[in-house]
Formats: C-alpha cells, sequence, structure tokens
C-alpha cells in the first residue's frame, strides 16, 4: 500500500469495482477500501442482468452464470400468465463470484484493494474539498489521503453526505426487500418470473429468477408506505406457504432498492458518488448492477481524467456525463413506475387478458404495449398519464 | 449538525423511542439509507444508533424488510 493515492474508492461491489478499474487502467494510483471481509459476500441481490450490460464490462464466463435467461412470465393477480420469449437476453449471476472477478479486473489494471476496512469519515483540506478518508482497520483508526475519493458505497451511503451532498433516500423511494434462495423450486430454468398485485407486492413485483437445478431467487421488495403496515417479510411468507411450503430454504437475506432517479449531485470538490450511493438504480425494474459498472465506469475515466491534467474541477463533468447515458432514460423510466405500481388488480388482469390475444411468436414488449392499448383504451389514459407529467 | 440543535431534538423528543433488536439484524442497510439525520452506524456485523442525532422520526422502522426496528411510545433505554 501506498502512503497516498491519486484516487480512493470505498466500496468493492460492481460500482466501485469498475470505478477503480476505468480510473487504474488509466495509469494514476487507486486505493479500493471494502467494510466486509470479503468482496461480494454476503450477495444481497436477484442476480438477474442482461447479456449487453454485463459484455460492456466482462467476456461471459460459465463460472458465475447461474442460467441464462430467454423468456420473461408476467403474472397477474387472477393468475393469468402471459409469457414474452426473447432470444438468450440475459442471466441470473452467481454474483460472489461475478462481483469477486471484477474486483479482480481492477487489481489487474493496477489498483490496490484493502478488504475489512470500514470508512467511517472523510478528510478535507482547508478549502473544504475532500481529501482523503478515515477508516477502521484490525480495531485501529487510520487515515489516508487522496486527490479524489468515490463514493461507492452501495444503498446505504454516507460517505456522500460527510461531503455534504444530499443523500439520504425518502423512505417511500426505498424498496426494503427479503429474498431467499430456495431448493425444489420446479420453474422453468431460463424464464425470469414476475407477478403483480396488491396480494403479493403492492407498488412493485414479486420475483422468481431461477439458479440452475431447480433452486431460485425468490423475493419482493415493499416501499416504506406499504412497510409501515406490512413488512416485505410477511409478504414473502405468505406467498411461500401458499405456492411452496415445503421448499428447503438455502439462504435468506434483507436488501434495499433505492428505486428513485438519480441524486440531484452526484460530484463536488474532491467526491463522486456512483452506483446504489448514487441512486444510479434503474427505478422501473430495480435493477442496479448494470446501471452502477456504467455510473462507476463513467467516474472513474473522468477521475483519472482529472488527474492527469492536473484539474480537479473536471470531474463536476461526471453529472452530465451520467445524466446522458443513463440518468435522463431513468427520470423516464421512474414517470413509467409511478404509473404502472398504481394500476389496480383489475386493470393487471385486463391487460393480460389482451396481451394474451397476441400470438406467443409475435409477443414483443414493445408489441404487448401496443396491443394492451388498442384492445383497451381506457388504459391510453393511464399510460399518457405517465408519460405527460 | 451544531450542539445546540442536538439539545433541541432531545428536548422535543424527550427520550429516545427507536430500538434495534439486537441479534436480529441482517445489516442490510434499508435503515441507513432512509435515515434523514445519518444517526446510524453500521459495520459488516454491527449497528447502532447514535442517540443523540436520532429524532424517533420511524423512518427506519418502516424501511425494515424483517421487523427488527421497533418503535416504542413509552421509551427505551439506550444501548
Ligand atoms: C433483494 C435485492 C434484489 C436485487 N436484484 C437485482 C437484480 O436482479 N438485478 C440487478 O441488476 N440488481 C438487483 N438489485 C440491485 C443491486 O444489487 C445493486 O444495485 C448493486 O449491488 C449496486 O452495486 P453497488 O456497487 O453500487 O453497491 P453494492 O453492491 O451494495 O456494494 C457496496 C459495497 O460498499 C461496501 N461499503 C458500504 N459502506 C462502506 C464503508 N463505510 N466502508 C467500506 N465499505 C463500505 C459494502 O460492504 C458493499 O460491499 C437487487 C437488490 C436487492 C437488495
Ligand atoms: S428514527 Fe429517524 S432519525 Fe432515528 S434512526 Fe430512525 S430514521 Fe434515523
Ligand atoms: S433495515 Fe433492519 S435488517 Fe436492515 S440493517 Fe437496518 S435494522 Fe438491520
Amino acid at each position: 500500500m501506498n502512503k497516498e493515492y491519486d484516487i480512493i474508492v470505498v466500496g468493492a461491489g460492481p460500482a466501485g469495482s469498475m470505478a477503480a478499474r476505468f480510473a487504474a487502467e488509466r495509469g494514476v494510483s487507486v486505493l479500493m477500501l471494502e467494510k466486509d471481509r470479503d468482496v461480494g459476500y454476503p450477495v444481497r441481490c436477484g442476480e438477474a442482468i442482461s447479456k449487453a450490460g454485463v459484455e460492456e464490462f466482462i467476456q461471459s464466463d460459465d463460472k458465475w452464470i447461474a442460467s441464462r435467461i430467454s423468456k420473461f412470465s408476467f403474472n397477474a393477480p387472477d393468475g393469468t400468465e402471459v409469457i414474452i420469449e426473447f432470444g438468450e437476453a440475459g442471466y441470473v449471476l452467481e454474483r460472489r463470484i461475478f462481483d469477486y472477478e471484477l474486483a479482480r479486473t481492477a487489481a489487474e489494471a493496477g489498483a490496490d484493494i484493502l478488504t475489512r476496512a470500514y470508512v467511517n469519515g472523510l478528510l478535507f483540506d482547508s478549502d473544504g474539498k475532500v481529501s482523503g478518508v478515515k477508516y477502521e482497520y484490525n480495531g485501529e483508526q487510520k487515515e489516508i489521503k487522496s486527490k479524489i475519493v468515490i463514493a461507492a458505497d452501495g444503498v446505504e451511503s454516507r460517505v456522500g453526505r460527510w461531503a455534504g451532498l444530499k443523500t439520504h433516500i425518502d423512505f417511500r423511494d426505498m424498496e426494503s426487500a427479503v429474498q431467499i434462495t430456495a431448493a425444489n423450486i420446479p420453474v422453468d430454468q431460463n424464464t425470469l418470473y414476475f407477478y403483480f398485485g396488491k396480494d403479493v407486492a403492492p407498488n412493485g413485483y414479486f420475483w422468481i429468477f431461477p439458479k440452475g437445478h431447480n433452486k431460485a431467487n425468490i423475493g419482493l421488495g415493499v416501499s416504506g408506505i406499504i412497510g409501515k403496515k406490512k413488512s416485505a417479510q410477511s409478504f414473502l411468507d405468505d406467498f411461500m406457504n401458499k405456492h411452496y411450503p415445503n421448499a428447503p430454504v438455502l439462504t435468506k437475506i434483507a436488501g434495499g432498492v433505492p428505486c428513485s432517479v438519480t441524486l440531484d449531485k452526484i460530484s463536488g470538490p474532491g467526491i463522486m458518488l456512483v452506483g446504489d450511493a448514487a441512486r444510479q438504480v434503474n427505478p422501473l425494474s430495480g435493477g442496479g448492477i448494470a446501471s452502477g459498472m456504467i455510473g462507476g465506469s463513467i467516474a472513474g475515466r473522468i477521475a483519472a481524467e482529472a488527474i492527469k491534467m492536473n484539474k480537479l474541477e473536471h470531474i463536476l463533468t461526471y453529472d452530465k456525463a451520467w445524466h446522458d447515458r443513463l440518468g435522463k432514460r431513468h427520470e423516464t423510466f421512474n414517470r413509467i413506475k409511478e404509473g404502472i405500481y398504481n394500476f389496480s388488480d383489475e386493470k393487471f388482469n385486463s391487460i393480460a387478458h389482451s396481451v394474451l390475444k397476441i400470438p406467443i411468436e409475435k409477443r414483443t414488449l414493445g408489441k404487448v404495449f401496443t396491443t394492451a392499448l388498442m384492445n383497451n383504451p381506457s388504459l391510453l389514459l393511464d399510460i399518457a398519464k405517465v408519460f405527460v407529467i | 449538525m451544531s450542539d445546540s440543535e442536538i439539545k433541541y431534538r432531545m428536548a422535543k423528543t424527550g427520550k429516545l423511542m427507536i430500538e434495534i433488536l439486537p441479534d436480529r439484524c441482517d445489516y442490510c442497510g434499508c435503515c441507513v439509507g432512509v435515515c434523514p439525520e445519518d444517526a446510524i452506524e453500521l459495520k459488516e456485523a454491527e449497528i447502532f444508533i447514535i442517540d443523540p442525532r436520532c429524532t424517533n422520526c420511524a423512518k427506519c422502522v418502516w424501511s425494515c424488510p424483517i421487523e427488527v426496528i421497533k418503535f416504542n411510545k413509552e421509551g427505551v433505554q439506550a444501548h
């Protein structure tokens, strides 16, 4: 380890690893700190990702692909199932290995990595610019300086707040989730299953994502508004008792998905935020692996450029670069989310019924959307509402 | 937050009402993410509320997916 670094990355999830790698590849010195003893563990994730989302950053590899996805199954509250087929569209990952591999690519690019290092404060220089971190390691309080700190500290992010950015997430936008990995779940191993309706997952969806050999990730998230009355845990218990009362549970985890638009400001003097810490999750799907890697890669590149140009203000261009690449799209997704997740059970049912009339080989997501509209004109108003504001 | 603000909040709420049940937490971070006051410290497998910062707003209670945080009207002992 050096005494000082150009860039310190806090958190070794997908966003942190990509920030570290994209910076280190440009020849600057990088240290990534992770509080947990293992990179990639515990896994708090459904692990579904599109193939394109992976392959922008790392070549697909069987050792971290648990299953290959070619179909979506949407299930309406009355039990109507709508299946949409794709080519090979995505994967369910083995994230424990995937995150490890991502961190390895950062290390190969030259980044130093230290686990069991809990960051608990920031250092500032005399004009208030962030200039390093304070951390606890082996029970000792330490400090290390850097020109730039990249906060990749996930949903529980605090680093950004210490730097003076407004980062806490509105409790209504936090999807508090619980998920089990269960065995003996006899679903199609190439299909992602989504369940809608107020009994299973109000304001969101319930998922079953296959992990091969009839193992599956099963879970849901609920907004704090729902959580006031009924926790994610109770919804999951109800679903399992009803559908798979005897399934052996291999793991159970809690986790949070910040389902909102990106924070107003994701950079400041000496500080950049990436991944869940910046709220870069796709607010419609709740997917944050691919978008976190994208955010991390942009931040890592811009941070390295800033160091090499010796012009630290350059990091402030990150906000716009992110907005142009994905942030703007997430604003649209967020409006759609607010429309769809407020649909009544009857509405979900009637959409499912009209979509079923499209022959399966012609069912693309776009066609499903337009046909649902034509067969169900009252929907137009809802969709219009979604797009207008 | 300044010292006087902390004192104001303590005076306003009187006592601590938020409690994290020890041993049942999964260290997932939902509560930390929603806490407006930066009042929760979460290490790898250790969690506690930074009492003087907490305003008893209960947002963490509503956001805990596994019902590990409790709101107690009568007040709770500081851990
Ligand atoms: C139940 C659930 C299901 C999900 N399903 C999917 C899915 O199917 N597909 C998908 O794309 N996304 C999914 N997501 C979202 C996805 O998991 C996250 O968006 C993604 O992990 C974000 O990556 P990240 O690098 O920003 O943060 P993380 O992966 O959370 O990494 C943050 C890291 O920072 C470390 N850290 C935090 N604080 C500190 C500190 N003070 N000091 C040092 N280290 C620190 C943490 O230990 C952690 O390792 C799901 C999330 C949940 C909770
Ligand atoms: S009650 Fe409010 S202020 Fe106190 S820890 Fe919970 S979220 Fe934070
Ligand atoms: S939300 Fe609940 S389970 Fe998660 S860290 Fe907070 S207290 Fe623990």
